[in-house]
């Protein structure tokens, strides 16, 4: 059971019967405490839950609020305690309701509200607000408090999507903590500490936290509120499911809120083995991309005067006989489907399925920027084993910009001294301040690079010391996956017991590749390259934009421009989407049921939560009907979608079908808030010979990974996250502006064998001397597509860098 | 803007290479930037943070903590004028009444010239002196109307030039200290054995 609006219930495992149980008396009942457990958590956790501002059970406990003050007798007389601040110890007698302590709570709630502002009326938090209920539940009803209360400037935006009012705030500390402890953005601090103490930034440097929506979530009354629900809502006009956000691959439980049919907000849910209550803001936020006006409402069909609304049955019609003509004329290999990483496990499945019918031999649920198949068949670890690992080694992106809930338990990992990170890096990432061991190494030889570290006597000695997960995902999308795979194989045959995490971003890119969208011999480059060459005559896009997506831009124009007709299944207008000869308008995030798969390979369900805009309809949904219409290549009778007609059919089908599957039933993942675990394939590593291209010394060798905003639909309609993108910019070593000849900000060209393209130059101290590191899928006024030098066969891309 | 000079910054490593800890060179070196400027400045706060190894936000959460810096333009003088129990039952109020058509700004205010900042202050610990104000943190006792007209008279003539340094001067020496004075100290990771007034068990 888990409530979002107060976090104090937030999950916590059952206890087993274990030798460290502490007896103590709590209210006159004996009951069993864990040895090291504070009293305010034991206290909850046997029915008397103790008010509380800023005890917070994912935090260090600091004492700041003294609401939580109890009657504790450790030998020496009943004495008032916070009771966050002390653990249990055998025999403690403790008193949450006797009238010392009710009068010492009433007392502190009293001195709370001295200056706390009660205009609950106009607050976002009032109805929901912990502050407002503890008042009633353990306040003195009134206040002797008649002066003047504190007045300060409000609300003040301390970041793009974050605003505080001081007047509310009651210094509980939640949000320093979290910046400080959890997220490691030190970014708000309590400030003019004495009389006027209050939580700022500091003056020119705004929160821009990855993470600064919990805060909002945290903040136990209306001082923080976050743009995009601001002044939207009333807590009691909320209608709400738990769900699991998709927008990248870890999964986090949320809760999914609407008013009057429309998102209006998610809230992290404390799943243990996931988030721990955590959401980045683009997984917080990009709900409003679901509600944008650029939602594709019908689907469309293209006529003489461009993409028309239509019926649905004639887009089934017309795509349906796009398929027909294009099977009697080139057969199933003059097909491609590519996508399906974006919706349900449903909608993969049913993809895939309809891939089999037509038995077409191009599919791939990656865009050629994820990682070979295989990888998915390595013995799996699992985010609480990598959290709990000895060592973790990182073999990928940069985990803060891809997987960011990923990376706060990564990080709580090494802060703790749990674990010890072992990074291979081509630049600086999150994670490397916090690294045991961060290597760089030049960009496509981490190969090269794990050869020597697992050579290197302290590292063989850590890497022997214990467990070992390796975290590997896409490091670059300028280099081809060999020397990852090379890299991998070799930590492997280093230690052979190794567990892996694949980092790979898509939100259900472990469910699409395990639900029959994995590629079966051809993958995406291969479908773009004949595409590009003109022998697919349909190319069906499933809520995939490789005109955006795709690494190497100039073949996916070749390859959309070469492919005779185009079938896309989308949620908005995307640039591909606008290609196409048919669009069937398809459902978003919460307007559709169904199961995710996170990388883990951990099935938890998503919440319909809201009516799909227009006529839009589910993917799988949209498969079923348009394999009705195949005829012979169509799903027979006795296959498994023949007769499905709800989500649950098909999620049934998965189970009875799907072979990693047949545990995850809906019985399952309804007692099972926190997600059933799929089987596992078993795969070896291909072989890969590496050959990285010599360089010389006057080229920059090229970098380009994803940050957490970019010109994805979900960030690009989203009114809140769209500028926070950082637009395109190739990043340099500060020492090498003056190699170049340039200052910070100039425009510069990028000189490939490929193309040449211009963005302003940055020096930046997280790139190495030597190379260019470009964010993907960036575009400002100033700045030419980094795309456009990605060469999707290259092993590694050299640039040469000259003033414009 | 004003980030801490090179010579400063010579000063600034010097003072963290007394500390174990980078971040405990915090509160010194904030002082070294207030007297480099007279203040405290946004960009002279970066650059600690930079220095030392913390965020900016974390160097201004803990320097407004302190009443001595400020972080606003000041005068080359700040004169505090103690307005607590003594001072006020001997004519604070009077005093600090006097001084702002004297000087022609409010308390709080920096005369037009930038020579002078006046200051309300809380307890000066000179309470039987009283009243008493600070320039520059140097103390005038039981001072009178008169005694402070002579005292902004001398101030604004520069008769006090040799007495009083401009504002944010902590001395008129920089203390450095000698190697083989240096404490020792250790960083709290690589500490083995106790400190040396507490015998240990096999001392014992």
């Amino acid at each position: 059971m888990t409530d979002v609006v107060d976090d104090t219930t937030a999950s916590a495992p059952e206890p087993e019967p274990d030798p460290d149980a502490v007896a103590v008396t709590l209210n006159g009942t004996a009951i069993s405490a864990r040895k090291g457990e504070l009293v305010i958590a034991a206290a909850e956790r046997h029915g008397a839950p103790i008010p509380h501002f800023c005890y917070h059970p994912r935090m260090t406990p600091v004492g700041m609020c003294r609401q939580c003050l109890v009657e504790v007798d450790t030998g020496r007389g009943m004495q008032l305690q916070p009771s966050c601040m002390i653990t249990v110890s055998p025999d403690m007698v403790i008193d949450t309701e006797s009238p010392t302590a009710k009068r010492a709570q009433e007392g502190m709630i009293e001195l709370l509200l001295a200056n706390h502002p009660l205009d609950c009326p106009v607050c976002d938090k009032g109805g929901e607000c912990p502050l407002q209920d503890q008042a009633y539940a353990h306040g003195p009803g009134e206040s002797r408090f008649v002066e003047e209360k504190r007045h300060y400037e409000k609300p003040i935006p301390i970041s793009d999507l974050v605003l505080l009012d001081r007047e509310r705030c009651i210094l509980c500390d939640r949000c320093t903590r979290f910046a400080d402890e959890i997220a490691g953005d030190k970014l708000i601090h309590f400030t003019q500490r004495g009389n006027e103490t209050q939580v700022m930034t500091f003056p020119d440097e705004p929160f821009a936290s990855y993470f600064s929506g919990n805060t909002v979530q945290i903040c136990p009354v209306g001082a923080l509120t976050a743009e995009p629900y601001r002044f939207k809502a009333r807590p009691w006009d909320l209608d709400q499911r738990e769900s699991t956000c998709t927008t990248c691959a870890v999964g986090c439980r949320t809760v999914v809120q609407s008013s009057r049919d429309e998102l209006l907000r998610y809230q992290g849910v404390d799943s243990d083995p996931v988030n721990h209550g955590w959401l980045c803001d683009r997984g917080r936020f990009n709900f409003e991309a679901v509600n944008s006006a650029e939602r594709i409402a019908d689907p469309l069909v293209r006529t003489a005067a461009g993409l028309e609304p239509t019926r649905w049955n004639g887009a089934l019609g017309a795509a349906a006989s796009l398929i027909n003509d294009a099977l009697a004329k080139g057969g199933p290999s003059s097909i491609a489907i590519l996508g399906g990483a974006r919706g349900t496990n449903e909608d993969a499945f049913a993809w895939g399925q309809l891939a089999d019918a037509i038995d077409t031999p191009y599919r791939d649920a990656q865009l050629g920027d994820g990682l070979p198949i295989e990888v998915l068949g390595l013995k799996r670890a699992t985010i609480d084993d990598a959290a709990n690992a000895a060592t973790v080694v990182l073999l990928g992106p940069d985990l803060k910009e891809e997987l960011p809930v990923l990376y706060l338990r990564l990080r709580d990992a090494a802060v703790s001294g749990r674990s010890k990170l072992v990074e291979f890096s081509a630049v600086d990432t999150g994670l490397s301040r916090h690294a045991w061991r961060s290597i760089r190494h030049e960009p496509g030889t981490q190969h090269d690079a794990v050869a020597g570290a697992v050579a290197d006597e302290a590292i063989a000695e850590q890497l022997a010391a214990g467990d070992v997960v390796i975290v590997t995902g896409r490091q670059s999308l300028a280099e081809s996956t060999d020397a990852t795979v090379a890299a991998l194989q070799r930590l492997l045959d280093a230690v052979p017991d190794a567990t892996v995490l694949p980092a790979l971003r898509r939100g259900n890119v472990v469910g699409a590749l395990s639900l029959g969208m994995a590629p079966t011999g051809y993958d995406a480059i291969d479908a773009m390259t004949e595409a590009a060459a003109g022998t697919i005559d349909v190319l069906v896009l499933v809520g995939a934009d490789p005109l955006n997506d795709f690494p190497d831009v100039e073949l996916a124009r070749d390859a959309l421009t070469g492919a005779r007709h185009i079938i896309s299944v989308d949620t908005h207008l995307s640039e591909s989407t606008q290609l196409a000869d048919v669009v069937l308008a398809a459902a978003a995030y919460g307007e559709k049921a169904g199961t995710t798969t996170n990388l883990e390979g951990r099935v938890t369900t998503v919440a319909h939560q809201v009516t799909a805009t227009g006529t839009a309809r589910p993917d799988w949904m949209i498969a079923v009907e348009l394999a009705s219409l195949l005829g012979d290549h169509g799903f027979g009778d006795g296959h498994p979608l023949a007769e499905v007609t709800t989500v649950d059919d098909v999620t049934d089908a998965i189970v009875a079908t799907a072979p990693l599957f047949p545990g995850v039933t809906r019985a399952a993942l309804a007692a099972s808030p926190d997600g059933v675990m799929t089987l596992q394939p078993a795969a070896a590593l291909p072989d890969v010979a590496v050959s990285v291209p010599a360089r010389n010394r006057y080229d920059y060798r090229l970098t380009v990974s994803r940050t957490l905003y970019d010109r994805a639909v979900g960030t690009a309609m989203s009114p809140s996250l769209a500028g926070l993108a950082p637009g395109s910019a190739a990043h340099v070593n500060p020492l090498d502006l003056a190699g170049i000849g340039v200052d910070d900000g100039t425009i510069v060209q990028l000189i490939s064998a490929k193309a040449t393209v211009s963005m302003p130059v940055v020096g930046n101290v997280r790139v190495p001397r030597g190379v260019v590191w470009a964010p993907f899928n960036q575009r400002t006024e100033r700045g030419g597509h980094i795309e456009d030098i990605i060469d999707a066969g290259a092993t590694a891309i050299d640039v040469r860098i000259e003033r414009s | 803007m004003s980030r801490l000079s090179d010579h400063n910054v010579v000063i600034a490593r010097e003072i963290i290479a007394r500390y174990p800890k980078p971040k405990s060179a915090l509160i010194p070196l904030v002082h070294l930037s207030q007297e480099q400027n007279g203040y405290v400045t946004t960009e002279a706060m970066k650059h600690i943070a930079e220095l030392i190894g913390v965020t900016p936000a974390e160097v201004y959460g803990t320097a407004t903590f302190y009443e001595m810096f400020k972080f606003e333009p000041v005068g080359k003088y700040v004169v505090n004028v103690c307005g607590t129990m003594s001072c006020a039952l001997l004519g604070a109020g009077e005093l600090l009444h006097h001084a702002e058509e004297k000087l022609g700004v409010k308390a709080g205010g920096t005369t037009d010239d930038g020579l002078i900042t006046l200051m309300p202050a809380e307890c000066q610990a000179a309470c039987t002196e009283a009243p008493c104000l600070q320039v520059n943190y140097r103390f005038r006792y039981r001072m009178t109307t008169s005694d402070l007209d002579a005292l902004i008279d001398d101030l604004r003539a520069g008769r006090l030039d040799g007495e009083i340094p401009p504002h944010g001067t902590l001395g008129r020496t920089r203390q450095t200290i000698p190697d083989d004075r240096a404490v020792g100290a250790v960083h709290p990771d690589d500490v083995t054995t106790g400190p040396a007034w507490i015998p240990m068990e096999q001392d014992r």
